[in-house]
């Protein structure tokens, strides 16, 4: 008992010493949660940087793929299916949100779908907490994933491994996608120079709208991937619309690399601080941003404006 | 000045006055006896706050059902504080200015019950708390018109500490929660502690409402502490237990929360949760022993859709109940008398035998300790067995002396 004071900082009177692989692990955890990260970020960035609004429903969007995800494993859907009927269902309801709710307002203010997407988050969690309650449903991840696994330096969660695995998929799908189909080169067009590809014939609202749905599928396949750690709870998109802000802006508005680079940056630093001083961990990815933001403006990956 | 218009003024506000007293006084027996009721219907604390609620109709309904005040019924006005000390200070305002509330009863956190407890200190309202906090007893906080129905960190802290440390070893690492309530609890552990010789691996903070704790995980591992004890609350300790759950950390260290609550568990789910022990002021299963547990889960269920009540729901039913049978003591409902008859109360309304102490008007009460299991045998409402109780018993208390009254 001697020496702890509820008042110090609990790494004061930590062993300062911590063993390598304590170090090694800390930095897997991070990299584990930059890939929840990734996740999280890469369908916000994707929306900004082709249509550029600012998507505030991005958390909501993250909380429905978790809840639609409980309702369909509930009904009896295994969880390997969910994993891609989540992101279509909810990617569903986005292209219904871009074409009713965002199209009537492009050519108009950044703030105006801004405002509009930040009331639409509001509507929907409001929603869920009538229609599902507010006390949050528990979501059980599959049995072959359960459990820690001995990685050589010590036992890490199976789970989050997995979690790293598809986001590298997510990630290695995008850029295919983006830079190798027909498909990519008409969104890479767009988001450069909307007018010119409307003159050549292509139908910019549909590629539009297609960014919008893929953007939010992406939110919802973070989220139901989110809810085995967390659960599902009503208002769980809100802290992490933040943290993904915090991703992209330090990646760059609307780059692909850059929101993966900082997903993986923000995991880590959140991770080593941890360690060394936890109280300081959530003020640690702002202290980046402000860092990274006062050297580079635009982001670490971001077109200078 | 000029003379003509003094006693004409004078006049006319005597004739105000006279007009809006004469109203007031004619209703003045058809007034129902308002209990305003600030709880964060909104935020992490929603599902507890919704519960103290439900549990809060029961006394009302049942006081009615009684007869009321000599025919003067009960009536609850319930406000979301949304867990916000500068927001409940406002809502406890206007509930006394303006919708001339008789009492106050709730709060649901440390913080929030002190913002309450100074609007109501200061306007001399007897207002009855209901959730943890150590700061509401000591004097400098405490009035003659602060009851405080809840247990109270030291009370919860010490009770499970006395049942873990012989137990499961006295290696002990927190993970806390870094607010009032976290911080609290972690003193209560420590002191209780010192007799029982545990020895502190580490107190690692969180920030309140954090979503991951991932990244806390390989240090407490590498520790293999007997106890892991998450000094957390509601959301943040049901993600919490999760994710050390996924992390193996249950292979060598025992899980052990101050309050093991009862809507965080069902939204845990009970694979994670198995094992996890931890204190609690209610568990609906005392019912099994408790004949006035049975009479309030009863009535609960029938006014509730056969739901059984949770722990801090139940506080909105002891903390409200308690009021209105003072108020049928006292025969009125003016504060001084009813803080009075509050004072002489011996009651047993759903828990075993209970009062408040005279120093600090602290409920002396039961603790039950709690252990989660993973299957439920009676029912999916069956999560916990009662593995031990503290009797209510003052030397459980922080002397009156300590807490700087008189």
């Amino acid at each position: 008992m001697n020496g702890i004071c509820a008042a110090a900082p609990s790494w004061v009177t930590a062993e300062m010493g911590f063993p390598l692989e304590l170090i090694a692990l800390q930095a897997v955890a991070g990299v584990a949660l930059g890939a929840v990260y990734v996740l999280l970020a890469i369908g916000l960035s994707l929306i900004f940087g082709m249509l550029t609004v600012v998507n505030f429903a991005h958390g909501a969007f993250f909380m429905l793929g978790a809840y639609v995800g409980v309702f369909l494993l509930a009904g009896g859907m295994p969880f390997w299916l969910a994993m891609v009927v989540v992101p279509l269902a909810v990617g569903s309801m986005g292209l219904v949100v871009e074409r009713f709710l965002i199209r009537p307002l492009y050519g108009r203010p950044i703030d105006d779908p801004l405002l509009l997407t930040f009331g639409l988050a509001y509507v929907v969690v409001e929603l869920v907490r009538i229609v599902a309650g507010k006390q949050g449903i528990p979501m059980e991840m599959p049995e072959a994933l359960q459990g820690a696994v001995d990685i050589g330096i010590g036992f890490f969660p199976i789970y989050r491994l997995f979690l790293i695995g598809v986001a590298v998929a997510v990630v290695a799908g995008l850029w295919l996608l983006l830079e190798r189909t027909r498909y990519g080169l008409i969104i890479r067009a767009g988001a450069q120079d909307p007018l010119i590809l409307r003159v050549l014939g292509v139908q910019v609202a549909r590629v539009w709208l297609m960014v919008f749905g893929l953007g939010t599928g992406l939110a919802a396949l973070a989220g139901f991937l989110a809810a085995p750690l967390q659960g599902a709870a009503p208002e769980m998109g809100i802290p992490v619309l933040a943290e993904a802000f915090v991703v992209t802006v330090i990646g760059g508005m609307g780059s692909l690399l850059g929101a993966v680079v900082a997903a993986l940056l923000v995991g880590i630093a959140i991770s080593l601080t941890g360690l060394f001083a936890p109280e300081m961990a959530k003020l640690s990815i702002f202290a980046l941003m402000a860092l990274v933001l006062m050297v580079r403006p635009q982001g670490l990956f971001g077109r200078a404006a | 000045m000029n003379p003509l218009i003094t006693p004409t003024r004078r006049l006319l506000l005597g004739a105000t006055a006279a007009t809006l007293a004469a109203p007031a006084f004619v209703s003045g027996q058809e007034n129902p006896i308002r209990i305003g009721f600030p709880v964060p219907l909104t935020g992490p604390f929603g599902a507890e706050a919704q519960d103290q609620v439900r549990a809060a109709e029961v006394a009302i309904a049942e006081f009615n059902a009684a007869g009321g005040l000599g025919g003067r019924r009960a009536e609850l006005l319930v406000r979301d504080d949304r867990l916000n000390p500068g927001e409940a200070a406002t809502r406890t305002l206007e509930l006394i200015e303006r919708d001339r509330a008789d009492f106050i009863v709730g709060g649901l956190s440390a913080a929030v019950q002190l913002a309450i407890n100074n609007v109501t200190k200061q306007r001399r309202v007897l207002f009855n708390s209901i959730s943890q906090s150590d700061t509401i007893n000591e004097a400098s906080d405490w009035s003659r018109y602060t009851f405080h129905e809840a247990l109270n960190p030291h009370m919860t802290a010490g009770a499970v500490a006395r049942y873990a440390v012989p137990k499961y070893g006295k290696r002990w690492m927190f993970l806390i929660a870094d607010y009032a309530y976290g911080n609290e609890m972690l003193r209560g552990f420590q002191r209780a502690g010192r007799d029982l010789g545990m020895e502190t691996l580490g107190d690692i903070r969180h920030p309140f409402g954090a979503t991951d704790y991932s990244t806390f995980m390989p240090r407490i591992a590498a520790a293999r502490p007997d106890v892991l004890c998450m000094v957390n609350f509601g959301r943040d300790q049901q993600i919490a237990v999760r994710q050390a759950t996924d992390f193996g950390i249950k292979r060598n260290t025992r899980i052990v929360a101050p309050v093991l609550l009862y809507t965080a568990r069902l939204a845990g789910g009970g694979p994670a949760f198995e094992g996890v022990v931890g204190g609690t002021s209610y568990y609906w299963r005392l019912e099994e022993s408790v004949p006035s547990a049975k009479a309030f889960n009863d009535k609960f269920r029938a006014q509730h859709g056969n739901r059984v009540p949770s722990d801090y729901g139940a506080l909105g039913y002891g903390g409200v109940r308690t009021v209105l049978e003072s108020v049928k003591a006292a025969g009125s409902v003016e504060t001084d008398r009813v803080v009075e008859a509050m004072r002489a109360l011996r009651y047993d309304f759903y828990k075993g035998p209970q009062y408040y102490r005279g120093c600090d008007h602290q409920s002396v009460q039961s603790v039950l300790v709690l252990e989660s299991k993973a299957n439920t045998v009676r029912g999916e409402a069956d999560v916990f067995d009662i593995v031990a109780t503290e009797g209510p018993d003052e030397r459980y208390l922080r002397s009156c002396a300590e807490l700087g009254h008189g």
